[in-house]
């Protein structure tokens, strides 16, 4: 016999999964609109002047990262940020579709020693679907030089300010993402791999990406619940495709506050109080103490 | 017809035949087999043809460092489950299993010992733990080894087997990759020397952390190094990939690692890197002791003023 209150209760609770599984799979979608601001159209609004700088000094130019040095607020910053080709599919095609090869984390390191160098902030803008899985990029060292941006990027002793406009996806995102404050905007994703990517593995079906993304809330809400973001930044009603003024200036106010909390520390304490932050992200708890330990005495 | 042919056929994810049995001490090269003991005494390591077969961390441990001289840290470690994680099964069940079927809390095993008579810190990652993936539990395990070896003034040797970041643990899986860089990074303010072995496979988000960042990088023969995993690159680029890509040769031949050591050679190997990089200090007569006691005042004094005379 089924009782009539639990049945409801069932049917509630199920209905508000699958409304919470398409709230998490329309902010992927948002994520991905093509419409979206993309990286040089906050450079374009929140710069005065902004002077790109090309190439990696090793091997070629990556358009999927831009960067350079901009004026912000009348500050001297230096940005770095992924870049998606928006309205032909050559300018997609150029940048690869934000997908970077280790020439653009290259570049990268470049623009982020120099704004070291200089004493100036580093403003990242991070949108991406992940680093570019190529051979040729695997044999340029596609991982050594993600890894090595992350470690450019921890060793820096300017403020750095991280903002995930649209997708972080996995390695290739978080290469440009290890900031003093890291922003998130409302309805952009940050995942350690595309939820496509994440059913094809786990669920043996790219088509439960859906399911997947549920699964694992690559959202901003999320990501701010673990402590990975420190804020989630508004966007103007129907997403920042609507109307990219206001979305600009929305990332504009963000950014100016985090920036002003972090100049106001000395350049030393920046980089510990980084590597503090960074130390403890992640949840785990304890077994009895020293199960394994015994284990592996026994074994001798 | 393909069951009845003996030539190996290479494809996709791993080049090992797909025929091949579950036996684990099979080689699934060869197909000579053997009996567990001799596997062991053999290194894990195919007398016909080479084949390096994957190690769990307590038998690598024990391949590498004096006997008895391992004390294992940060042990009662354990993976929660932030996500309330189900795919096809639930996360926590995947997690009771591996340890069941391990014997380890997670995928990595960390601690102090030594190798050829030289004090180490010793981080070893285990694939039969959920594929070997970095979690927060990974990701806090190295962070302890760095602190271990900083606390100590000594290396830190790092043996990499995993397939990338733990996908159950999503974006703090991914923010394991900064804190472990941050890891090594803590080490290069120390002035203290990273080993990292990279073994089969070692790939995604640990190749592209610290895995990548030895100041010195060894590799297993046939390793696989890569980011993305060979199925992933196809599938993408349709591009036809090189016969060894991502393998450690291929690597070796681009420039990422450092030497190809086969396995027998790997302990010799790491005793005469940490010998050169402690200086001129002589290969000890008599084994260590097993558990030594942590080192006084005077030794740490001492073995600064080593590093800092071989330093010039």
């Amino acid at each position: 016999m089924v009782r009539v209150t639990d049945e409801v209760r069932r049917l509630r609770r199920r209905f508000q999964e699958r409304g919470e599984e398409s709230q998490i799979w329309d902010a992927v979608l948002l994520a991905r609109h093509t419409s979206r601001p993309y990286t040089l159209d906050y450079v374009g609004g929140l710069f005065s002047d902004f002077y790109e700088l090309h190439g990696d000094r090793a091997f070629a130019d990556d358009p999927a990262i831009v960067a350079g040095i901009g004026t912000y607020h009348g500050r001297p910053v230096v940005c770095v940020g992924n870049q998606k080709g928006r309205d032909t599919v050559e300018e997609r095609i150029r940048r690869n579709f934000g997908m970077a090869r280790p020439e653009g984390y290259r570049k990268a390191i470049r623009a982020f020693e120099l704004a070291d160098r200089l004493g100036f902030p580093v403003l990242t803008f991070v949108d991406t679907p992940g680093a570019y899985p190529g051979v040729g990029a695997e044999e340029r060292g596609q991982a050594g030089m993600i890894a090595s941006s992350i470690l450019a990027m921890a060793r820096l002793e300017v403020p750095v300010i991280a903002t995930v406009i649209g997708e972080g996806g996995s390695g290739g995102a978080l290469a440009l993402a290890v900031g003093d404050r890291v922003l998130m905007q409302e309805n952009a994703i940050y995942s350690v791999i595309s939820p496509e990517g994440c059913a094809s593995i786990l669920w043996k079906d790219a088509a439960q990406a859906r399911k997947a993304a549920y699964a694992f809330r690559p959202t901003a809400a999320s990501c701010l619940d673990l402590g990975v973001i420190d804020a989630v930044v508004a966007e103007p009603s129907g997403g920042a495709h609507k109307d990219h003024e206001r979305a600009i200036r929305l990332v504009d106010v963000a950014i100016s506050a985090a920036l002003d909390e972090v100049l106001a520390l000395a350049p030393r304490d920046r980089r510990l109080a980084r590597r503090a932050k960074f130390r403890r992200m992640g949840v785990w708890g304890t077994a009895e103490p020293d199960t394994t330990a015994s284990g592996l005495a026994a074994e001798r | 017809m393909a069951e009845i042919s003996v030539n190996i056929q290479r494809d996709g994810d791993d080049p090992r035949p797909t025929t091949a049995r579950k036996d684990p001490n099979t080689c699934p090269t060869c197909r000579s087999h053997y009996r567990a003991d001799e596997l062991v005494a053999l290194l894990r390591v195919c007398r016909q043809c080479g084949h390096h077969f994957v190690v769990g961390a307590r038998e690598r441990i024990a391949q590498l460092c004096d006997p008895g001289s391992f004390v294992e840290h940060a042990a009662d470690l354990r993976s929660a489950d932030p996500l309330a994680f189900i795919d096809l099964k639930a996360y926590a069940d995947r997690l009771t299993d591996a340890e069941l079927a391990t014997g380890l809390g997670d995928a990595i095993t960390v601690g102090v010992g030594t190798i050829g008579g030289s004090p180490t810190a010793l981080a070893v990652m285990d694939f039969g733990f959920l594929g070997g993936s970095m979690g927060s539990v990974v990701g806090e395990k190295l962070a302890v080894a760095s602190d271990l070896a900083v606390a100590r003034g000594v290396p830190l040797i790092a043996v990499a087997a995993s397939g990338g970041a733990r996908m159950q643990e999503n974006i703090l899986a991914l923010m394991q990759m900064a804190k472990t860089v941050m890891a090594i990074d803590q080490l290069r303010d120390a002035r203290l020397p990273f080993i990292s072995v990279c073994t089969h496979p070692t790939t995604g988000g640990v190749i592209a952390s610290f895995a990548a960042l030895g100041d010195v990088t060894l590799a297993e023969p046939d390793a696989l190094m890569s980011f993305a995993g060979p199925r992933v690159v196809q599938d993408t680029t349709k591009e036809r990939l090189p016969d060894d890509f991502g393998r450690s040769h291929a690597n070796l031949r681009l420039g990422h690692v450092d030497a190809v050591v086969p396995r027998s050679e790997l302990a010799a190997t790491l005793a005469r890197l940490l010998r050169l990089f402690a200086g001129s200090i002589p290969e000890p007569v008599v084994p260590a002791p097993p558990r030594a006691a942590p080192p006084s005042l005077g030794q740490r004094l001492a073995s600064l003023f080593r590093r800092g005379a071989s330093r010039g």
